[in-house]
């Protein structure tokens, strides 16, 4: 027993990501075709090489054949995976791990949400039938418990905190509007932050992730093979995942200010990628900022900063663009937007241009020599919680 | 006729609750708003999340509650305002109330006249039962029902043995068919023939049946203690209040002024507050309380209190509720009460809820009853067959949280989700003696709630769908009166 991990046993050679935004005139079906003719175009490959595929939907679509028809494969298997918010990595790690398991030499994972033709503003969840006893509550209030305790907890007060979340917000505006893919293209002042209308709690508009359409698409291979695809392949370190008990909502000890789960998945993670100092090691991280307060607890349960003290390091902008530690450079889910499905493969798509050295000149990082980089990617709220987290790198060993 | 008593048991009321929702509307708000209607005084509304079901069920927890180890063989459960036909509603009650199986639930629907009659029916048949009664009264804007009318619950629970209270003397109806107020199946508000028609019937039939249960009881009208005076027509009440010319000491306070004209429920409102308030006084036993209720003709009751009243502990007295209310503004009245429709949050509506998965977990759902591990004493909030802590499986005891109090540990204001009501207040509560439940707040203002406020649960309809609506319970904070700690194993 135990979690070994597949270290340099696979590589991701070619990607796609369309723009996230309110796509009006796009399907799924176009999100689908755009995201993965852009990723067989990177890998060099065509649809028939790809020998299997994982695609990840929340609730656009039920089966393989969502993907199927659109891409019109035959006789390949297609896999369908749902797990929250980390749909898209889930894809991803059933793609990976069919190639490391020998089964597969080519594997695809596509995630794809086409959220805006609900009529609804928000995510909305469709759940089963039930006894009408399970919270209706958005995430957005969920998650908006965790500002106050953290700030309880490490005596921040509630001007400081407030400075603090801006902070963020207006970090992942600035890192969004130099990305030609994400939904919010303008940069926000604190002040701009701090004056949005509350939707939970003390959260406001500009303390949630954006809403949008999109997809994203990765094509894995055989580390060995790699370079018969790119000269610039990025490794698999580390995949980890935790499916969180939902003991956290009833239990007396939990405290709001942290996400066991995220900490489970990052320790394991950085076990199998041989990671012993994140915020030395790792290039840049991209993190699952689905609310303010939830990028700030990352920042510790994910090792960046030693708790109680993230706020601080905030403040002096270690997570900035030119910070120690570049924590969501394409915008997070805060400005590029969330496709509940996509959102996961899209956070490796920003490690696969930084760490290829192919983003954008105004937002392209200076730390991509530490070779390492991460995507986390959660679902759910606290208490109740599914994690995700990988590590890539732009070298074998 | 008389009542005729067993040797040895005495038969008559072993508790009585009132339930008055938490809001009220001041009546000169109408006239502020609409140029006319309204009056002095207060009614009490129900919230949003209240219908006759869960009006009922709170008297009835209340009454339960201060009737220790007594457990009723039946609910019957009296209402004008239904909120299933067909399908009995005492079954939501019984559950709520976590009564036992073999215990009958029956509804007495429809008519002003059903929860007094289901009182005198208990009064004179055999066995202990619990009578509840729940009423929502509405009226158009501006009229005297919208005015007049309150929204309440009550129950009484009827049996024999020491324990009672207040012993059966004598009961009287004084029954005519007259058409003064009617309603139609499906309207929301009643119809009324010319005031004074009604007034003239009801003062003949409320001296009527008044003089007989006096001479049933052997007594003259110089010995009522307490008289309970009830019915929707106003003048009619306040006329034969007058009338009968007992002294203000004696005259009961029919709440007209606080709670409003609660229909089916308020003669046994009005009761509960009369035997609460004659136990605050410590009034010596013997004390003759008569009700006399115009409805389609008139009923009287004629209690006498016994020694067990000074030793009867009610949970929460009538007038500590009252005292308690906090104002709604009259847009809000209209709105919960449908008379108004404003801009519906913009979220999808929940979906009806699964009949089968309701059944399932009908001791949840309707009793909030959880699980506790045996070997840990972890609380699992549903319950739970495997243990968050230690892993057992299917090593659990139910655990009744419905009248635990807690503590809010932290807490929020959700703008977004749907509720017929935005927006949210919701908190995470650690329960006295164990267990954490995140759970929406109710009868709440937002600013009032925080880290370490005090709540209890209170049983509530989320919302309807399909027909089906959806019951659960809610957090509220804690106000007046006696509340319970730790959860029962």
């Amino acid at each position: 027993m135990g979690s070994h991990g597949i270290h340099d046993k696979v590589a991701i050679v070619g990607m796609g990501c369309t723009k996230f935004a309110e796509l009006w005139d796009k399907g799924l079906d176009d999100l689908i075709v755009d995201a993965s003719t852009e990723a067989f175009a990177s890998a060099g490959v065509s649809k028939e090489d790809v020998d299997a595929y994982w695609f990840g939907t929340a609730q656009s679509g039920m089966s393989g054949i969502t993907l199927a028809r659109p891409l019109q494969l035959h006789n390949k298997p297609v896999t369908r995976v749902e797990n929250y918010c980390t749909t898209g990595s889930e894809a991803l790690r059933g793609a990976v791990y069919a190639v490391a398991s020998g089964a597969y030499d080519v594997a695809m994972a596509v995630g794809a949400e086409k959220v805006k033709d609900s009529g609804f503003q928000g995510l909305n969840a469709m759940n089963p039938p039930g006894d009408g006893t399970a919270r209706t509550l958005t995430a957005a209030a969920m998650f908006s418990m965790v500002a106050p305790a953290y700030g309880q907890k490490y005596g921040v007060d509630e001007e400081t905190m407030a400075d603090v979340l801006a902070s963020i917000a207006v970090k992942n505006h600035h890192n969004g509007a130099r990305n030609p893919r994400a939904q919010f293209r303008r940069e926000i002042t604190k002040e701009q932050a701090l004056a949005s209308p509350r939707l939970a709690g003390t959260l406001g508009v500009f303390d949630c992730a954006g809403v949008a359409d999109g997809a994203a698409a990765a094509v894995v291979v055989r580390a060995e093979d790699a370079l018969k695809y790119t000269d610039k392949p990025i490794y698999i370190k580390a995949l980890s995942f935790v499916a969180g008990s939902g003991s956290g909502l009833i239990d007396p000890g939990y405290d709001y200010t942290h996400f066991p789960e995220c900490e489970a998945a990052a320790a394991d993670a950085y076990a199998q990628a041989g990671i012993t100092d994140p915020r030395r090691q790792l290039a840049m991280a991209e993190v699952h900022d689905c609310f303010t307060p939830t990028e700030l607890v990352l920042m510790e349960d994910l090792g960046f900063a030693p708790r109680g003290t993230a706020w601080k390091e905030v403040l002096a902008g270690t997570f900035d663009l030119d910070g120690d530690l570049p924590v969501n450079p394409d915008g997070g889910l805060k400005s590029f937007g969330h496709p509940v499905g996509a959102s996961g493969l899209r956070m490796f798509f920003e490690c696969w241009l930084q760490m290829r050295g192919e983003a954008p000149a105004d937002r392209q990082i200076a730390t991509t020599d530490r070779g390492l980089a991460m995507t986390h990617n959660l679902g759910g709220y606290p208490g109740e919680m599914v994690s995700f987290v990988s590590v890539v790198g732009n070298q074998l060993g | 006729m008389p009542v005729p008593l067993g040797s040895s048991a005495v038969r008559g009321i072993l508790s009585a609750a009132g339930y008055v929702p938490y809001r009220r509307l001041a009546r000169s708000d109408i006239k502020d708003f609409m140029g006319s209607g309204g009056g002095k005084g207060t009614r009490a509304v129900a919230s949003h999340d209240e219908d006759t079901t869960t009006l009922g069920v709170e008297a009835a927890r209340l009454a339960l509650r201060s009737a220790p180890g007594h457990t009723p063989e039946s609910v019957w459960f009296a209402t004008s305002v239904p909120a299933y036909l067909d399908k009995t509603n005492a079954t939501a009650v019984a559950a709520a109330l976590r009564l036992p199986g073999d215990v009958g639930a029956f509804d007495f629907g429809g008519a002003l006249r059903s929860g007094v009659g289901c009182l005198i029916a208990a009064l004179r048949g055999g066995g202990t039962n619990l009578v509840v009664a729940g009423d929502l009264r509405d009226g158009l804007p501006t009229s005297a029902d919208e005015s007049a009318g309150g929204d309440a619950g009550a129950a009484v629970l009827v049996g024999e043995g020491p324990d009672v209270l207040a012993e059966l003397v004598a009961t009287a109806s004084a029954t005519d068919e007259f058409t003064d107020r009617w309603r139609a199946p499906g309207d929301r508000t009643s119809k009324l023939w010319e005031e004074r028609f009604g007034e003239n019937r009801y003062l003949a039939l409320g001296q009527d049946a008044l003089a007989r249960a006096l001479k049933a009881a052997g007594i003259e009208s110089g010995d009522i203690g307490r008289l309970v005076v009830t019915g929707m027509h106003g003048r009619a009440v306040s006329g034969l209040v007058k009338k009968l010319g007992l002294g203000e000491s004696v005259v009961v306070d029919d709440l007209t002024l606080s709670v409003g004209q609660s229909g089916t429920a308020h003669p046994l409102l009005v009761l509960a507050a009369a035997l609460e308030s004659l136990r605050a006084a410590a009034t010596p036993a013997g004390t003759v309380v008569v009700t006399l209720h115009l409805a389609d003709g008139a009923d009287a009751v004629v209690l006498r209190t016994t020694e067990a009243l000074a030793a009867w502990q009610p949970a929460r007295p009538v007038a500590d509720q009252i005292a308690n209310g906090a104002p709604l503004p009259y847009s809000k009245f209209l709105a919960w009460r449908g008379q108004l429709q404003p801009e519906p949050p913009r979220r999808p509506e929940p979906a009806r809820v699964s009949s089968t998965a309701a059944y399932r977990n009908e001791e949840w759902k309707f009793g909030f009853v959880g699980s506790k591990d045996r070997s840990s004493g972890a609380v699992h909030l549903p319950p739970s067959r495997v243990s968050m802590e230690g892993g057992a499986v299917d090593d659990m005891e139910p655990i009744a949280m419905a009248d635990a109090t807690g503590t809010v540990v932290t807490s929020t204001i959700d703008r977004l989700a749907y509720s017929p009501s935005p927006p949210i207040v919701f908190a995470v509560v650690d329960f006295d003696g164990g267990g954490r439940y995140p759970v929406e707040l109710t009868d709440a203002d937002p600013d009032e709630i925080g880290a370490g406020s005090r709540v209890e649960m209170t049983f509530r309809r989320l919302f309807s769908a399909d027909g089906i609506h959806d019951y659960f319970w809610k957090a509220r904070p804690v106000r007046g009166g006696a509340a319970r700690n730790g959860g029962e194993a």
